[in-house]
Parts: C-alpha cells; structure tokens; sequence
C-alpha cells in the first residue's frame, strides 16, 4: 500500500540529473522508442540519400515566405495531431478494460503522463500550429500582401513553436512528463508534489513555444493593420482576415498572462518562492485564477479563426454573399472581449461566493448569444442558395450541427449550481471535445480541403475525404455520447480504474468510437498521399477551382512567392468576386521589380539554442543552460549586424513567371 | 457585514416551492420523451439523486437543456432542411445571389438567443444564490421546511493522499473512507486537505465542492432517502486518485445512533480499528489505525497510501481539524493563522527570517524543512510559544462563515436575497484577552 517512490535525487556537474534512470523503462516505452528510433534513423538516411537537406533547408527551414511557414505549421499540427491522438487511444483502451479489479495495462505513472500530454499536445502543439499556419498562409494573400509585416519573425515564431513541440516529444522518452492535467494545478505541479523533470518539461515546452505564439500574433495584427491592399477598409475585410484579428488581438493580450504565471511557477519550483505553495501564505487558488485567465481567450483563441473558415467555405459553396457580414463581424468583437470575463466558470466549485459564480455565469451564457448570431448567419447564408456538396462545405454542415449540441452542453455547465454537479465528470469531457473536435478540427479539415488546391495546385481526392469525413462525424458521436451518459451517472474524469462493472459498456462504445476516428484519419492521411500521387489528374489550373470570392483566388496555385504581381485594388467585401463580376483584366504588363526578404537560418539557430536551454533547464545541467542562454542573446545580437535581409525580384523573373501564368489560364479556357 | 435577513426578506408569503426551482412537473412534462427516455437505462444519479440539493441541481440541468431546445431544435432542424432544400442539384429553389442583409432576421437573431439567455440569466442568479454550498439549506425536501430548531450535523472533511477522513466534532469520532449521514437531517460539511486540490463529491447528495490545503470550504446539504452512495474525489490529485472513494451511507436516526455507538465502542478495544456491523455492509478488513485520532496517528496517516480500507476512530482531538486547516498539525509548526496575525501586525522584520522553517508546510517533498519542526528542540518550542502569546494578544474572532438560506421564497423572483457578504475580520467580536482559544483562521476560508 505504501507508494514506491522512485529515487532521482542523484546530479552531477555534466549531466545535471540526467542519468540512466531518465531512460525509457516501461516495456510500451521502450517499444515506442524504438519503433520511433527506428523511423528516424530511415528518415535520415532517406533525406540523405535523396540528397534532400540543402533543399529542406534552403527551400523550407529558413524560408521567411508566408507560405511554406504556413505548410510547415500544418505538418507541425499534424505530426502532432498522430502524438496527441495516439495518447487518447491509449487512454481510451485503458479505460475500456480497467473493470473489476483490473489494473489494466497502464500504472498510474504512465496514464497520468499521457492524459497530461494528450491535453497539452492537443491545446498548444495540434489545436495552435494548425491555427496559426491557416491564418499564416491565408491572411496575407487574403489581404492582397506579399508576405507578413515581419518575415524573418514568423520563421523565428514557427521554430520556437516547433522547439516547444521537441522538447514535449522529448519528455516521452527522456525522463518523464508531467502527471498533473493539462494545466498543471499547484500544489500538485509544485516540487513538493512533482519532484521530477515532468513538471519543468511542461513549463519550458509552453514558455519556449509561447514566445513563437506571441510573436506570430504580434506579426499578423501589425500585417492585418497596416498592410491590407488599398480599397480593402476594415469592414470590407474578408471574415476569415476579421477573425484572424481578433484571435491575434486575444493572443497578445492572453499569453503574457500565461508566460507570466509559467514563471511564477518555475521560481516556485527552481528558486524556492512560495507564489502557489502551501507554505509562507502562498495560495494556488491564484494560479487557477491566472492560468484560466489565459485559458478562456485560448478557447476563443483556437475557435474564432474557424468561425472565419466557415464563414468563407459557405459562402463559397453556397455561391452567395454571406448573410449579414457586419453582425458577423460585431459577434466576433463580442465575443473577443466577453472571453475575458468568464474564466472563472473553470472553477465555480472552488467557493467563490453565489454573486461572483452568478455573475461568470451569465458573462459565459451572454457569450452564446453572438455566437448563435454567427450560426444563424451560416442558417441564412444558406438560405435561397445553390449549396455545392464539396468536403469544406460538408465538414461545415456537420460543423452546424454538431457545435450546436456543444454550444448547449457549454451554457449548461456555465450554469453555477449545474456545473457543481457536472464539473470535472466526464460530461465536462464531452462537452469540450465537441467544441474542440466539433468546431476546431472539423473546421481544420473544412480549411485544409478548402485551400489545399491553393496551397499545392491540385484539389484532394474526394473519395477518401468522404471515407474520413463518415468515419470522423458518427465515429464523434460514438466516442462522445457514452461520455455524457457517465457524467449524468456521476463518473468522474482522469480515472485510471474503476469499480462499476455496470459503466464498462459505455467505456467499450467509447473505444470503439476512437477506432472509428482512427479510422478517419488514416482515410485523410490516405487522401493526402493518393492525391499527391493523382496529382494530375486532381490539377487546377484556374487558382479558383471553386467560384472563390476572396483574393487569394485571383492569383495561381501554387501563387507565385510574391503573391501578386501588382497590388489589387479592392471595392467590394468579396474582392475577387466582385473583380470577376466586373471582368477585371488580369494585367500582363507593366512589371517592375518585386522587394522581398531574405531566407534566414537565425530562427532556427534561436530555437535550436532555446531548445538546449529548456532542456538544460529541465535536467539542471547549469553550464548548458548558462552557454545556451549566452548563446541566444549572442546569436540575436550577431544577427543584428546582418544587413543582408532583403532582395528584389528582376523584373525578368516575374514577367516570366506571370506570362507562364497567362499560357496556363489559355490553357485552362479561363 | 451580514444584513439582517429580516431587512431584505420582509415576511410574507409562506414557504413553499417555488415556481422555477421546482421543476420536477416542469421536468416532467418535457422530458418525456427526451433526457429521461434516452437515460432510462443508466443509473443517472445526477439526474435523479437522492438528496434535495443534487435534485435541485439535477433539475437545474433539466430546466436548462428545455430552455435551450427552445432554440436549438429549430436551428438544427433549420440547417437540415436548408441544406437539403438548397442543394445545388435542386434547380427547383429560388437562389439569389446578393441577398445578404434583413433587418427583420438580424433583429430575429440577435433578440432569440438573448431572450432565451434572460431566462436562463435569471434562473442562474437565483438558483445560484439558493444553492450556494455556503448557505444553509433551507427546506428538506420540495414539501417539507426545515425546523426552525434544526442543528445540522456538522462533519469535518479532510481529503488526504489518497483517501478521505471525515471527523464527526458532535460525537467525537473519526472515520477514514466512510461516511455515514442520517436521513433527513442537515448537514454541513466543512472541508479542507492536507496536501494537494481534490474536489469532495457525492453526486447523490450535493454538488461537489474543492477541497483545499489550508482553506476550508463548506457544503450543506442533506440526504433524503436512506442507502449507500458513491463519493469520490472528482479532482485530480496526483498517483493514487482513483482509488480516492469512499462510501456514503444514508441511514435512519436510530442507526445513525448506533453507528456512534459502535465506532465508540469499536476504539476501546486498544486500536485494533472496527468490526464490520449491520447496517453497514462490507466493511474491510481491520488496518492497524484506530483508537483516537490525536496529532500523532493523524500525521501516520495523512502519509500518502492506497485503496486504504475503512478506519474507524472512537475519539478524536477536538483541535485536530482546525489544526489541519491551520496547517500545524505536526508539533513544530506555526499555524498559518499565527502567521497572518503576525504580518497583520507589520510583521516581525528581519527576526522572522529566524523561523522560516516553521511555516514549511509542503509535507512529501521537501524533507529538509519537516525534520527540523517534527520533533522540535527547545529553541523551536520557545520560539513558537513566544509566537502564540503574540498572536493570543490579538482579540478578535471569526464569525462563522455560514450563510443563512433565506427564510422567505419570494426572493426567488429576484427581490429580497440577501447578497452573501464576503467572510472577512470585519465583524470581529471582542473577547476576553484571556481566552485560550486560538485566533480563528478566517482568512484561511477560501471565500473570495
């Protein structure tokens, strides 16, 4: 009955207290470990075979093109969207056998990691790449920019991002990761309670790839600000650039809340303050308060650009303008400044008084308002329309309906006396699936089948996104509804046994529920590499392949790195919609030289430093930490003095590219 | 700081359900065919409780889920049949392009959503307030008032790692993973933890509440058909927290009584703990713990363990719980109410850096910090003596942090509830600088 502790205690000058014993132990580990081991080493040797790193690294890694960084931060997303989902799998098979005296197959280490992890990936490193790689990739060509206002950031952003990413997957096999949930509650996060490196690798892995976060929301706000095409006034920008807005402006007011409150924790846990503890008067009610007041707008922070995705995709696919777009936009500015006045419905059972409970509650309920305007300007827009059944407008009808649902389980739990009875049950874990997966994912996969003919030239295949989408939308809903029942019989989350045999059908129907969702994403991973193999046969050559009304339709798939030849000007709120309408000419001549910004490695040297300095930080090794973090400071100065950031594109090279383009629409019939 | 009740609750109609509390016909008449059916097979304790609190708040949830089908069936039906009636292949529909604006409909669907959240505001401030954890209850079931004599019994919740304590200060016994409650009568749990956040939950009875190390939470509540319970810890906190449950049984007065008795009697027979008695059933094995839970057996047992099996106590030390909150169980501690005391004053200056280890709560880690105040020398005792006769020279009290229900229903239509005021030093009554008992830990409830 006694806990078996593990002893860790041990450091030394070199290593810190990275020793033997931070190797992986467990017998699933250890086979991950290989398996990934393995997988590795193949990639490596086949990126050196095929010769591809100097073009990985001229052509990608220091790339400041909007555009590629986009892509990689969907590949970002998506590698950790196979991590993240995995862990739910695992949690989920768990669950569905630990009956009667079962233990399972996992102890109370490892399932507290992957739950913790599984919440941590999925937020920052699924939910937040592929965000910011839409608004990356869409927002400038949306606007009719070149690139974002600060390239040589947005490369910085996404590596910071992607070092946060590494030392996560890290932890998996180095040491451990945190077994605190997802937000890592003091005391329990506090050294006392979590000794080891888990807690110290969630801190560094959210502080490092938080930087990238903020950077990237301070860079599309100053982009979306100053650099919108001229004609293009704030209330004719497209929803999806509007949304972009307001999730930077939530960003950038949001996570220096969380870095703050990161490092309160970690002079908790390094220095030996007391902010969160038990000890000296500290209070850990204080970081409830400060991390939900991150971790409300962060909801909003990852839904609001998919509002704007569905916005585009149904008017798109309806062929119609979309129904009220200034109540739209107003919605949208509501509901960016309400998310800041509701995080304490994460914890109305922590003994606020009724007036302060009520006051979160009705805050949180009148957030349903705008929201149910948005839903019924998507009702509207498809009202006395001609709706085309494409996969984006597919996953967006399923959005409709199943984010409803959601949008009712949410109000219920803002409810004060409710949430009491359902706070934390696995009601609570429904609910936010259902927004999460409801609304953020089906949006991501409305957005990838949407631009994806941007992006690549070539539209996806529809058979296997149609596989995907009928095994994603009911597979939800059999992963889902078994998790509402048990919070109504008053099952509580992050069990790792039960004693009910009478629940365990409900956790098996679950089970089955995620294989069906694996199911849907290997029919999307499926899709991606049949359509990449089918490529010309799927080939657009138009750069509108669906009577696109925004101006990231007017120019090429793959647009060319300067985006546009020449600034359009805009009139109307649906640009190119309107450009079309009026016959505008495509101009073919008159070309000048285009100024562009220079690939820089910078960003990734930074990160790769930042990584080396977290990971020094989590394991104690002071003399890494200490060169790591001269390092940075070294390397940024030293970039400073380079004064080679910029070219032009001879006038030569673009009149090639555009007249290519003019042989392509000829060929097209456009 | 509390208004009199009288004053914004002027007596007048007598009590009785109110109209939108008292949803059970309301629940129903729509349900029918909805929640109910669709969860009839499940055992739904959140929805059909067996205490009066949960019921409300499983009504709440009812009330709730109709208000808001109101809405929400018609839009997904609306977005069904647009979406079918407007397919592309339907050449048959109108289709016009540039329709995008209708003051009628914006009107429409900005003012629905809002009517439905004005409902659903209005029932949230009142049930809000009526179901406070930190209020008294004000009735024992939807038909029967509470006697205006009514003592509610009073168990002190501990959540330790990782398993519960319930200490009974009426009777003066202890339990460990079992709680026994009569039917029927009040109760007011006060809680709190030893270490780490969990959350105290017997969804059958009452909403849960946090349990927290050095704050008290407070949860009244009542049961109101006998039978065993389920109740857990439904937060987090840390390697053994799914074993973290314990049984809550509902029993009768009289067995109630002899439940007492029993755990009375149980103790004497030299710390052997219990023997499983009728009308409790499966009552585990005897542990090694038992007897009276002094400072002493309750630091044995507050170490972290799991799947810990029933403990009864026959006597408890009637400091002990408001010792835990205080977070100076373990003899060479300050108590963190002594601290505030301390600082309230202006502090001790450079001379308080000499007892820092005096106020290291944090009890598995850092080792360094406890072996230096688990066994005390003279220096330390002097030290925290001469603490605690600083402290003692501070007249002053808490009030009890309970909240009255309110004796008069009509403030469920809005008017007349008293606003719970915040807990604070404000009403402090002047007492005899003699008095031995410690200074309150008022500021410890986590009452913000």
């Amino acid at each position: 009955m006694a806990i078996e502790a593990v002893d860790h205690s041990h450091w030394s000058p070199l290593l810190g207290r990275l020793w033997l014993d931070a190797l992986p132990q467990e017998p699933i580990v250890l086979a991950t470990f290989v398996v990934v081991a393995l997988g590795g080493v193949a990639l490596v040797a086949a990126l050196t075979y095929f010769k591809l790193w100097g073009y990985l690294w001229k052509e990608w890694f220091t790339s400041v093109d909007h555009k590629k960084i986009g892509i990689m931060y969907m590949v970002l997303g998506l590698i950790m969207f196979l991590r993240g989902f995995a862990d739910a799998i695992m949690m989920r098979i768990q669950q569905s056998i630990a009956f009667n005296g079962n233990e399972g197959y996992l102890n109370a280490h490892h399932y507290d990691q992957i739950f913790t992890a599984h919440g941590v990936i999925m937020i920052f490193f699924v939910a937040m790449p592929f965000v910011t790689g839409l608004m990356n990739y869409i927002v400038p060509l949306q606007i009719g920019a070149r690139d974002v206002s600060f390239p040589f950031l947005n490369n910085f952003s996404f590596w910071m991002t992607t070092a946060g990413a590494v030392l996560v997957m890290m932890s998996l096999f180095i040491g451990e990761f945190a077994q605190t949930g997802w937000l890592a509650y003091p005391p329990l996060s506090n050294l006392a309670y979590s000794p080891w490196v888990g807690v110290d690798y969630y801190i560094w892995a959210l502080q490092i790839a938080g930087v990238g976060t903020l950077l990237s929301g301070v860079n599309l706000i100053c982009t979306i600000v100053k650099m919108r095409a001229p004609g293009m006034t704030m209330m004719r920008m497209p929803i999806f650039t509007w949304t972009s807005l307001c999730t930077n402006i939530l960003i950038v007011a949001a996570f220096p809340v969380l870095t703050a409150v990161m490092t309160m924790l970690s002079v908790d846990r390094y220095l030996g303050f007391n902010f969160f503890s038990n000890d000296f008067g500290g209070s850990p009610m204080m970081y409830v308060n400060l991390i939900w007041i991150w971790g409300h707008p962060e909801v909003y922070i990852l839904i609001l650009p998919l509002f704007g995705v569905f916005s585009e995709v149904t008017a798109t696919f309806c062929g119609k303008r979309l129904f009220g777009y200034s109540s739209m936009v107003y919605a949208t500015l509501v509901i960016t400044i309400l998310s800041y006045l509701v995080w304490l419905h994460h914890f109305f059972t922590m003994g606020s008084g009724a007036s302060v409970n009520s006051f979160f509650g009705i805050t949180t309920m009148v957030i349903s308002i705008p929201t149910g305007a948005k839903l019924f300007n998507w009702l509207f827009t498809m009202y006395r329309a001609r709706i085309r059944y494409e996969l984006p407008m597919m996953w967006t009808v399923a959005f409709m309906l199943t984010f409803t649902i959601g949008g009712m389980t949410g109000v219920m739990l803002a409810i004060p006396p409710a949430d009491f009875v359902l706070h934390n049950s696995l009601f609570l874990i429904a609910h936010f699936h259902n927004v999460i997966i409801g609304g953020v994912l089906f949006g991501i996969f409305a957005a990838i089948n949407y631009w994806w003919p941007k992006a690549f030239g070539f539209k996806l295949n529809q058979f296997w996104g149609k596989v995907s989408f009928w095994l994603w939308v009911p597979g939800f809903w059999v992963a889902f509804t078994p998790l509402y029942i048990l919070g109504f019989m008053g099952v509580t989350r992050r069990m790792r046994v039960f004693d009910d045999p009478s629940i365990q059908i409900y956790f098996v129907i679950a089970a089955f529920g995620a294989v069906m969702i694996a199911g849907g994403i290997g029919a999307m991973l499926v899709q991606f590499a049949v359509s990449i193999w089918k490529r010309e046969e799927l080939k657009d050559e138009s750069g509108d392949p669906w009577q696109g009304r925004t101006l990231e339709w007017a120019t090429s798939s793959p647009p060319p790195e300067y985006n546009f030849a020449f600034t359009p000007i805009v009139h109307d709120i649906d640009a190119w919609d309107d450009m079309k309408r009026c016959g505008v000419e495509r101009p073919v001549t008159g070309f000048r030289p285009i100024h562009m910004p220079k690939s820089t490695g910078t960003g990734l040297i930074l990160a790769g430093l930042s990584t080396a300095l977290g990971f020094a930080m989590i394991w104690y090794i002071w003399w890494l930490a200490a060169a790591s973090f001269v390092g940075i400071i070294g390397y940024a100065i030293f970039h400073t003095f380079n004064y080679k950031r910029d070219y032009h594109i001879p006038v030569e090279t673009v009149e090639a590219t555009e007249a290519a383009r003019t042989r392509q629409l000829a060929a097209a019939g456009a | 700081m509390h208004p009199p009740e009288s004053r914004l609750n002027p007596p007048g109609r007598p009590f009785g359900p109110s109209r939108f509390l008292n949803q059970r016909s309301f629940a129903a008449l729509g349900l029918a065919g909805m929640l109910t059916a669709a969860l009839s097979g499940c055992n739904t304790v959140v929805l059909d409780p067996a205490g009066d609190v949960a019921r409300q708040q499983g009504d709440l949830v009812i009330v709730s889920v109709l208000l808001m089908l109101l809405i929400v069936i018609p839009v997904m039906a609306a977005v069904v049949i647009f979406a079918w009636k407007y397919r592309a292949s339907n050449k048959d529909a109108k289709y016009e392009p540039d329709w995008d604006h209708s003051t009628q409909l914006e009107l429409l669907i900005w003012t629905a959503p809002l009517l439905i959240i004005i409902c659903l505001g209005a029932v949230t401030w009142t049930s809000t307030h009526l179901l406070d954890p930190y209020r008294t209850i004000g009735r024992i079931d939807h038909e029967t008032a509470i006697a205006a004599d009514a003592k509610p019994l009073e168990v002190e919740v501990v959540a330790l790692d990782w398993k519960w304590l319930f200490i009974y200060p009426e009777q003066g016994i202890a339990t460990v993973n079992e709680l026994v409650v009569p039917t029927g009568r009040p109760l007011q749990f006060k809680i709190t933890s030893s270490s780490v956040m969990n959350s105290f939950y017997v969804p059958a009875m009452a909403g849960q509440i946090y349990a927290m190390p050095g704050m008290e939470t407070r949860l009244h509540a009542v049961m109101n058909k006998t039978g065993v319970f389920k109740g857990f810890s439904a937060n987090y906190s840390g390697a053994g927290f799914s074993s973290m449950h314990f049984a809550a049984h509902s029993v009768d007065d009289a067995g109630f009584a002899k439940w007492v008795g029993d755990v009375k009697a149980s103790g004497k027979q030299a710390n052997t703990g219990q023997t499983a008695d009728a009308p409790l059933p499966e009552a585990p094995a005897a542990m090694p713990l038992g007897g009276n839970l002094d400072r002493a057996a309750y630091l044995q047992l507050e170490k972290p363990s799991e799947k810990v099996p029933v403990i009864r106590f026959a006597s408890v030390d009637p400091e002990l719980y408001g010792a835990i909150v205080d977070m100076c169980v373990e003899p060479g501690k300050m108590c963190s109410s002594e601290m505030m005391a301390i600082d309230a004053r202006g502090g001790l200056g450079k001379a308080g850096i000499r007892n820092v280890s005096m106020l290291e709560y944090d009890k598995n880690g850092r080792q360094a910090g406890t072996d230096a105040t688990a066994t005390p020398d003279a220096a330390v005792r002097k030290e925290l003596a001469w603490v605690r006769a600083l402290c003692r020279q501070i007249p002053g009290s808490a009030p009890d942090g309970t909240i009255k229900a309110p004796t008069d229903m009509r403030s469920l239509n809005g008017a007349g509830l008293a606003a719970p005021q915040s807990i604070g030093l404000g009403q402090e009554e002047a007492r005899a600088p003699d008095s031995v008992s410690r200074p309150a830990h008022v500021s410890l409830i986590s009452r913000n």
